[in-house]
């Protein structure tokens, strides 16, 4: 009963597909397509991001995320955050778990937001795809302007958003006898 | 395909680095992992159903007709908005605007699609909200928007 609870969005998107197969049989194949192709690519992607996530949580302790993108890290936490968003490494959807942990362990709000910019708008390999697409023009003022935006957006966020609005921790926060890394020697595992 | 080595290279490498340093812990990172991912679970899967279904009911030649032929500010608000409530691969959006380029949509519309395509998320919003919490996610994605309304403009003018 808990599993249909907690699945039940997806079964209310399968039994929205049935209906559809029924009266636009058109519009569901071509959805169950494109819905099993993005599941196949999620599938090959999703399983070494959330283990790279799981080692990040167990390895990385909270004193070291503070001192590289913590308050007080300047320029140098942004720097790092921005690396770490541009790396190829899939859709955003995934850098939100991500984020959450690095927030949780001492992230600056800003830096997060920076982190998800670079992330979703400036992908190495999808900067490349897009000018040859529309023009290197196009994609070199596209690039600076969000890059400008998502650092301003970052900016207001962090002005706007306490430390006690943000979600208690999620992934692993349970898990008995946890211990961070502790050791100088542990060194972050993003980049 | 260059996004699938390079994030199961850099895997490889810390795996390898955290077996070395301590089994114990490798297994623990799996098993917050495993939790993580049971957790997300449902939000995956609404998102995989999503984008079929707005794919399937406004497939690109749709999106072609919706924005392509028109000017002015109607279709740039109509792109920007499609741009947020879809979610296409970047591989796929690119040679989507390159087309509705051609056919005759302005750069201010094309870069209002593009940029609010990467930046703000509809679908992805519950997901976010779970990990980043309901205030970060609307300021985040409000704002957002706004700022590809602002960009797209301003490379109207440049480029236009």
């Amino acid at each position: 009963m808990n599993l249909i609870k907690k699945f039940k969005a997806p079964l209310l998107l399968v039994l929205i597909y049935l209906v559809l197969a029924i009266l636009w049989p058109e519009i569901s194949g071509r959805s169950a397509k494109v819905a099993i192709d993005y599941l196949r690519e999620m599938a090959l992607i999703i399983p070494p991001v959330f283990v790279l996530m799981g080692l990040l949580e167990v390895w990385v302790p909270k004193e070291k995320i503070k001192k590289l993108i913590g308050t007080g890290s300047g320029l140098k936490g942004f720097f790092f955050s921005f690396l770490m968003g541009t790396l190829p490494t899939g859709p955003l959807y995934i850098a939100f778990p991500m984020a959450g942990t690095l927030l949780q362990k001492g992230a600056k709000v800003s830096n997060v937001v920076i982190f998800l910019g670079a992330w979703a708008a400036i992908k190495i390999p999808q900067l490349l795809v897009e000018a040859e697409f529309l023009g290197l023009s196009f994609t070199a003022l596209r690039f600076g302007l969000t890059l400008t935006a998502v650092i301003v957006i970052g900016f207001i966020l962090e002005r706007l958003i306490k430390a006690e609005e943000l979600p208690e921790l999620q992934a692993g926060s349970n898990i008995p006898g946890r211990t961070f890394g502790g050791s100088r020697k542990s060194r972050p595992l993003v980049n | 395909m260059t996004t699938i080595i390079v994030i199961y290279s850099l895997l490889a490498i810390c795996l390898a680095w955290s077996l070395l340093k301590s089994r114990q812990k490798t297994k623990q990172s799996f098993k917050v992992a495993a939790m993580a991912l049971w957790k997300m679970a449902p939000g995956l899967l609404a998102i995989v159903g999503m984008v079929g279904l707005i794919l399937g009911i406004l497939p690109p030649e749709r999106i072609t007709q919706l924005v392509g032929e028109e000017a002015g500010f109607l279709a740039t608000a109509t792109a920007a908005v499609l741009g947020a409530v879809t979610l296409i691969p970047a591989l796929i959006s690119f040679p989507l605007a390159a087309s509705l380029l051609r056919s005759g949509a302005t750069v201010t519309t094309i870069a209002a699609f593009i940029t609010t395509l990467v930046m703000v998320g509809f679908v992805t919003a519950p997901m976010e909200i779970k990990a980043l919490g309901k205030k970060f996610t609307l300021l985040r994605n409000g704002l957002s928007f706004i700022a590809a309304l602002i960009i797209a403009g301003l490379m109207g003018v440049i480029l236009g």
